[in-house]
């Protein structure tokens, strides 16, 4: 079956990713001809709607664009517009902020690790059939995932679409006792996120290193969430309010979201890979052990190993919570009065996919007059296409269904969110062989 | 369900128009998750599973709005696939937010938002799927009660009445003894005339329900918008209010239009 003739590999939709979507490629004897990766989500016109809306309304609107990270929404919303109006939160808002966005993190990486990528690793359709051989797992990935919610539930008052963010603070804070009942959980999910390292360290990796421009926050004390400078591994260095001059993004016929570039160099990467090998210096000692003792050193290159990374990201949301609920002492006030008046304001906040840029100008009347959202999965959007390119490349003399099976395993590493991006993956390979 | 059959009752998970919240309450049942997987067979579930096998289902379970040619007609072979259709969450049960845009020029919308609108197809209006087929239960919430969720499958497979209460969030907030912050702190809230079912959070976090749960069975939104007023809300101010995550649901629609209009 090599060499002549024309031969199609199509899978019609690409499971286990957030949203819906199809990617497309095309084989021409040993040449990658073409590859899409089509998002064919509807429209729903977040930017639009949320012109004339008041600004302590976005963190609620926003968060609805993903009921996966709404945390990272509600904290770049409400980051942006404290930054237009010239907002000082009290330190221990902050530590919260922190805490929340732990809680977000746990979840939604375990929630990838072991019910979306694992899967792909073993072999198996999904987490439920996994299960059957490795209960114990599984029935490990849910309690640590709980624990996750559990802070989010806490502090947001639910883990999906949370009501408690707000401009200036939140509607209400826990008292340290709140946050205390976490910590047993906590201490158990820090040893689970330890195994779950070794765990995932165990798995086997294709060998497929690229040579990415990473992109994410870098603050000078801290594994970044909601501040910092944005960075790359190629001397990007800039203010949130400067990110509309170095990144662009381009509207393509085959998809309903946008790929973002950076301004003359091209695609790059967001998300675990590049905040772990731009702010590896920033983890604390036990997560920077346990990635040593993976073997994992930075840069980690081969993007079927953000799976670890990951992994190495849940140990550090633990120690993070533990330490921030350690640290805690109520704010004087849950949030300051923030008046109505005119500003713009950028913030870029590390969503667990990858950073996440809103904008806001407002009106006098506190009114927003344009909004400007650009998520991780838009802008890690072109990088996948661009590595499975390469990477189809190597799989041309592959069986049709692994070779598949392995291209969706690839974009699988990304966590694409395409419910953000907006959705609809479709797998389609397509080969059409030349006659030599 | 099928009752004479052996097989496990067939469950399939359709999305449309979303934010894929809803859909994923069922993975964060993270203590009930593999029970429910014990005792049915998901048999398409495409954010949990590579595996999906054709249809018909027992039970479908449909999130999301319609909001493309494409999906108007992708719902009606939904329907056809499942003997009960089951709508989750605000976008299926009411538009979602996402039919903000059935105020507005749609055209308008895509221009602001993509820099070459001629690639961007779309319907003028994000409606509700029981717009489009019959729907057998419309399970409210942005985002669904998961526990509510759990009592549904539970309830539609034993072929019984869901407990899934239809009245305001007032009665929650009575019941969890919250004292009523439009009462005591003048705070404008929507829970005397939104459905139950999140348990009075907002409330219970020192702010005003906005509505997650769309209108209760026979709200009286005139009473809440002159509530509104008294407490100095502007008729523009209450119309946003309205014009939420539910804001194509009828009632909820009347009252924004209302407000506009005076």
């Amino acid at each position: 079956m090599t060499g002549h003739g024309t031969r199609t590999i199509r899978v019609d939709t690409l499971a286990r990713v957030e949203g819906e979507g199809s990617l497309y490629i095309k084989l021409v004897g040993e040449r990658v001809a073409d590859v899409k990766l089509k998002i064919y989500e509807p429209p729903r016109f977040f930017e639009a709607f949320l012109r004339g809306r008041h600004f302590s309304e976005a963190a609620d609107i926003t968060a609805r664009i993903c009921g996966i990270c709404p945390v990272a929404y509600q904290m770049s919303a409400v980051h942006a517009i404290e930054r237009a109006l010239g907002v000082r939160i009290d330190p221990a808002v902050r530590l919260l902020r922190r805490l929340f966005y732990c809680g977000e993190w746990i979840e939604s990486h375990t929630l990838h690790v072991y019910m979306l990528h694992a899967p792909d690793f073993l072999g198996y359709q999904d987490a439920i059939a996994m299960a059957r051989d490795h209960r114990a797992v599984v029935e490990k990935a849910l309690r640590l995932k709980k624990i996750g919610n559990r802070i989010v539930q806490l502090l947001g008052g639910r883990e999906i679409h949370p009501i408690s963010a707000a401009v200036g603070g939140f509607y209400k804070t826990p008292t340290r006792q709140h946050l205390r009942d976490l910590v047993d959980d906590l201490e158990w999910a820090l040893e689970a996120s330890l195994e779950t390292v070794r765990w995932t360290a165990g798995l086997q990796f294709p060998n497929f290193e690229q040579d990415y421009e990473f992109v994410a926050l870098r603050h000078p004390e801290e594994y970044p969430f909601n501040e910092g400078r944005l960075v790359s591994n190629r001397g990007l260095d800039i203010d949130a309010a400067e990110y509309e001059d170095h990144f662009v993004e381009l509207h393509v016929k085959h998809s309903n979201a946008l790929h973002s570039v950076v301004r003359g160099r091209g695609s790059y990467l967001v998300g675990p890979l590049a905040r772990f090998n731009l702010n590896f210096d920033k983890l604390p000692e036990v997560a920077r052990k346990a990635a040593a003792d993976a073997g994992l050193q930075p840069p980690v290159r081969n993007i079927f190993r953000s799976i670890v990374v990951r992994a190495v990201e849940l140990v550090f949301a633990c120690a993070e919570a533990l330490r921030a609920i350690h640290e805690y002492e109520p704010p004087t006030v849950p949030r300051i009065e923030v008046p109505d008046r005119i500003g713009v304001g950028q913030a870029i906040t590390e969503a667990p996919r990858g950073i996440l840029y809103h904008r806001y100008a407002l009106d006098e009347k506190g009114l927003i007059v344009t909004a400007k959202i650009v998520p991780p999965t838009s802008q890690n959007q072109k990088r996948i296409e661009d590595d499975l390119r390469e990477y189809a490349a190597q799989l041309v003399a592959w069986p049709i269904e692994e070779a598949t099976w392995k291209c969706e395993q690839a974009v699988r590493s990304y966590d694409p969110c395409i419910s953000c991006a907006t959705h609809f993956l479709k797998l389609v390979v397509e080969r059409e062989d030349v006659k030599d | 369900m099928s009752s004479k059959s052996k097989h496990k009752p067939r469950i399939g998970v359709f999305k449309f128009a979303s934010c894929d919240g809803c859909q994923l309450s069922l993975l964060d049942a993270e203590d009930e998750l593999l029970g429910v997987a014990g005792a049915v067979e998901i048999a398409y579930f495409p954010e949990a599973t590579r595996a999906m096998s054709k249809g018909p289902y027992d039970i479908g379970l449909v999130e999301g709005s319609i909001t493309t040619y494409q999906d108007a007609q992708h719902i009606q072979e939904v329907r056809r696939q499942c003997k009960t259709l089951i709508t989750i969450g605000a976008c299926a049960t009411a538009g979602g937010i996402q039919a903000l845009r059935n105020w507005k020029d749609v055209e308008e919308f895509i221009r602001v938002v993509y820099a070459t609108p001629q690639f961007i197809s779309t319907l003028k209006l994000s409606t509700p799927i029981a717009e489009h087929v019959p729907v057998d239960f419309e399970l409210r919430g942005c985002p669904i009660n998961k526990y509510q969720l759990i009592e549904l499958i539970t309830a539609t497979l034993a072929g019984r009445k869901p407990n899934v209460p239809s009245y305001s969030v007032c009665i929650e907030c009575k019941r969890k003894a919250n004292v009523c912050i439009t009462v005591a702190k003048g705070v404008p809230c929507l829970g005397p005339v939104t459905q139950a079912g999140c348990g009075a959070l907002c409330p219970s976090y020192d702010r005003g329900c906005y509505g997650c749960y769309g209108p209760m069975e026979t709200p009286n939104t005139a009473s809440m918008t002159s509530q509104f007023r008294i407490l100095g809300q502007t008729d523009s101010q209450v119309a946003r209010a309205f014009r939420g995550f539910n804001a194509w649901a009828w009632q909820f629609r009347k009252a924004s239009e209302e407000c506009e209009r005076t």
